[in-house]
């Protein structure tokens, strides 16, 4: 497969997937919201930090407002994570990778940009926010389920599924954040009636909520944090996310799981052994916010690994060209 | 038989090409010449696209469309298939190379997706299984052609490219041109790399080389040319420039390298400036100038909001020029949408109908 071509697949998921987990972000601090009317706009503050652009944020729209957030986070154009700028980098790659992925992708895809432009959307996030943010959800389980159905599973779509898993587990620890953001102000609330309802919404926001009561029943954050990021059956947790990106890339390679060929295989399968041999009592004393942010910065490493060892371009091209010039 | 002159004067001469002999000695392999009908009742052969011929994509869409608009109507005649195109073509790039290798591999080279034919770069592609490239997925090593894949590099056999001899090598053509690839030309003089349509095929484009082809087809074949062309005036002609000068209003002006409907002046409709600017520019640079009557283009009905009108069209058949030659039974008939705009080029606003090439039918009750 054309480098190029791996390079826009990948990144097709990567962004298609960005989107859905920014809904989800942005979903369940609107409820939190609900919960507890007193924090006010002060609420907002954590989801635009969790973005790591928080200076963007504060430079650009001063106060967090529900409406400048939900502006920030969807239709920002100048905002490189915006829903809206995921998706219209989604469709970039598409356009230019449509004889690799199906028509039905395709289609999905343009569905999924024009109903983030149509200038109704702009009114419903605010004004009926669950339900369009709900929507944004559906475009992207939409696409990833007409990717699982009609397109071949072969080398391009491993590189789907890599781009797809590795910007999950990101995206997951990033959600599992938003948790330490909302309690640092508020010490007092740990293991008050909020302190359950917000970790209640941490699951809910990873979709998580109602597997979790069949294994443990009982909202005890520790097990909620386990569930988040060790659970290797929860097709949203870190764990899981990191496993199959490993199974992608050994696809792709054609070498076996517990060896590595390149780079990108050897950072992984590093990555993957420290989470699988860890245990939750390790990642609470280390402190979670330590650990998702070392966890992010893993996962750069990788993307370079990946990038290095399958797309990089060498411009033989040019540099013969301009020698023969000069 | 042709002034030396004219083809030297061309803009779409190569002379890189000279003494080249591309595999299988075939230059042309696909052809979209445009076709009118006159209010004679005659079909002529307006210009020639013997470069990068576009449009075939919408003739397979269009022909889709139809068939699941009136599934009824369509089975009960006999309408030639246009849909084994894509595996024609196939089969003619294999046979280019089948003395080399029975298992070659094949792109697409396009210029990417700002191009305006990119979408049917990518859905020829698509039809035919085969990777869709563009000037920076390739690379020259040793002598051959690969392109970068997540493997490593694997070797090119042959190009069906869609990007202009100008633009295809900045070594050999066009300097400036970011598109290319630096020395394939010199691959493909080499026979490293097959290419279609060959280098050079240009000069037959140029609407004052267009004027030679019925004598063309006498002097090599014996034959008199089966459909004609369009009567044409020659105004690097110094007694043909002044009848095409003395009768601007009722002549169609081409600039004979340019295309898409661009460079030209329709003289029946056009105004007083317009014809004076021509005549400047014709005295100015009389090669560059070729002149036609006007041809009334058929019509045919068209949907116009809510109602049908007569709208005037052209039409262009593929031939693919493989092992045998093959001429696809149906063809993209492009229409001026704007009423009376004999100007059937999409680039200007024109459309496109499903053209149908129906068997003999049984005789109807």
């Amino acid at each position: 497969m054309l480098s190029r071509v791996a390079d826009s697949i990948y990144w097709l998921s990567r962004y298609v997937e960005r989107a859905e987990n920014m809904a989800r972000i942005v979903d369940i601090n609107l409820l939190l919201i609900l919960e507890n009317q007193l924090v006010g706009d002060e609420q907002w503050e954590p989801i635009a930090r969790i973005t790591g652009d928080w200076d963007y944020f504060s430079h650009k729209y001063g106060k967090t407002t529900r409406e400048n957030v939900v502006e920030f986070l969807t239709f920002d154009m100048d905002y490189p994570s915006s829903i809206l700028n995921c998706i219209v980098k989604a469709r970039e790659n598409a356009r230019s990778i449509r004889e690799i992925i199906s028509s039905e992708m395709w289609e999905q895809i343009n569905k999924y940009y024009l109903f983030l432009t149509d200038p109704a959307s702009k009114v419903d996030a605010i004004n009926s926010p669950s339900e369009f943010y709900h929507q944004v959800k559906l475009n992207s389980h939409l696409f990833f389920g007409i990717t699982d159905a009609v397109m071949s599973h072969n080398e391009g779509w491993h590189f789907h599924y890599l781009g797809q898993m590795i910007e999950r587990a990101d995206k997951i620890s990033r959600i599992i954040d938003v948790k330490y953001f909302h309690m640092m102000p508020h010490v007092k609330d740990i293991g008050t009636t909020y302190d359950d309802i917000q970790w209640t919404y941490l699951l809910r926001s990873a979709s998580g909520f109602e597997m979790y009561r069949k294994v443990y029943q009982k909202m005890l954050p520790e097990k909620i944090i386990e569930f988040l990021i060790l659970d290797a059956n929860f097709p949203r947790s870190i764990v899981y996310c990191i496993n199959k990106a490993n199974g992608a890339l050994h696809a792709i390679s054609g070498s076996k799981e517990d060896s590595f060929q390149n780079k990108a295989e050897q950072i992984l399968g590093t990555l993957r052994s420290e989470l699988v041999y860890t245990d939750v009592n390790q990642i609470i004393s280390l402190g979670l916010h330590q650990f998702t942010d070392s966890f992010q910065d893993k996962l750069n490493i990788l993307g370079d690994s990946i990038y290095e060892t399958f797309f990089a371009i060498t411009n033989t091209n040019n540099q013969t060209f301009k020698e023969h010039a000069e | 038989m042709i002034d030396k002159a004219l083809v030297f004067s061309s803009t779409t001469y190569r002379k890189q090409c000279i003494g080249l002999t591309p595999p299988k000695g075939i230059w042309c392999h696909i052809t979209g010449t445009d076709l009118v009908r006159h209010q004679d009742g005659t079909f002529y052969i307006l210009e020639d696209n013997m470069r990068c011929p576009s449009g075939i994509s919408y003739v397979i869409e269009n022909r889709q469309i139809t068939k699941r608009t009136f599934p009824q109507l369509f089975g009960s005649l006999k309408v030639a298939s246009v849909s084994d195109y894509p595996s024609r073509l196939i089969d003619m790039l294999q046979y280019i190379v089948s003395d080399k290798t029975s298992t070659p591999t094949i792109a697409l080279l396009s210029p990417g997706v700002y191009n305006s034919a990119y979408f049917e770069h990518s859905f020829l592609a698509r039809q035919m299984g085969i990777e869709l490239v563009e000037g920076r997925d390739l690379l020259i090593k040793d002598d051959f052609l690969f392109m970068q894949t997540t493997k490593g590099l694997k070797k090119v056999d042959i190009l069906y490219r869609r990007i202009d001899d100008d633009f295809m090598d900045p070594r050999a053509f066009r300097n400036d041109s970011l598109l290319g690839i630096p020395g394939i030309f010199d691959l493909y003089k080499k026979g490293h790399i097959a290419l279609a349509n060959a280098p050079g095929t240009g000069i037959a484009d140029d609407k004052a080389i267009y004027a030679y082809v019925p004598q063309i087809i006498k002097y090599y074949l014996g034959e008199e040319a089966i459909i004609p062309n369009v009567p044409t005036y020659i105004c690097s002609d110094p007694k043909q420039m002044n009848y095409v000068l003395g009768h601007m209003d009722e002549l169609v002006v081409k600039a004979v390298d340019e295309s898409g409907g661009y460079g030209m002046l329709m003289g029946t409709s056009a105004s007083k400036a317009e014809i004076g600017d021509f005549k400047l520019r014709i005295q100015e640079n009389p090669r560059k100038y070729i002149a036609q009557p006007t041809l009334n283009l058929s019509r045919v009905p068209t949907i116009i909001d809510d109602h049908f009108e007569g709208r005037h069209v052209d039409y262009r058949p593929y031939i693919i020029y493989g092992k045998d030659i093959y001429v696809l039974p149906g063809g993209l008939t492009r229409v001026a949408l704007t009423k009376d705009s004999l100007v059937v080029n999409s680039s200007q606003g024109g459309g496109s109908k499903d053209t149908w090439v129906v068997a003999d039918q049984e005789p109807q009750c």
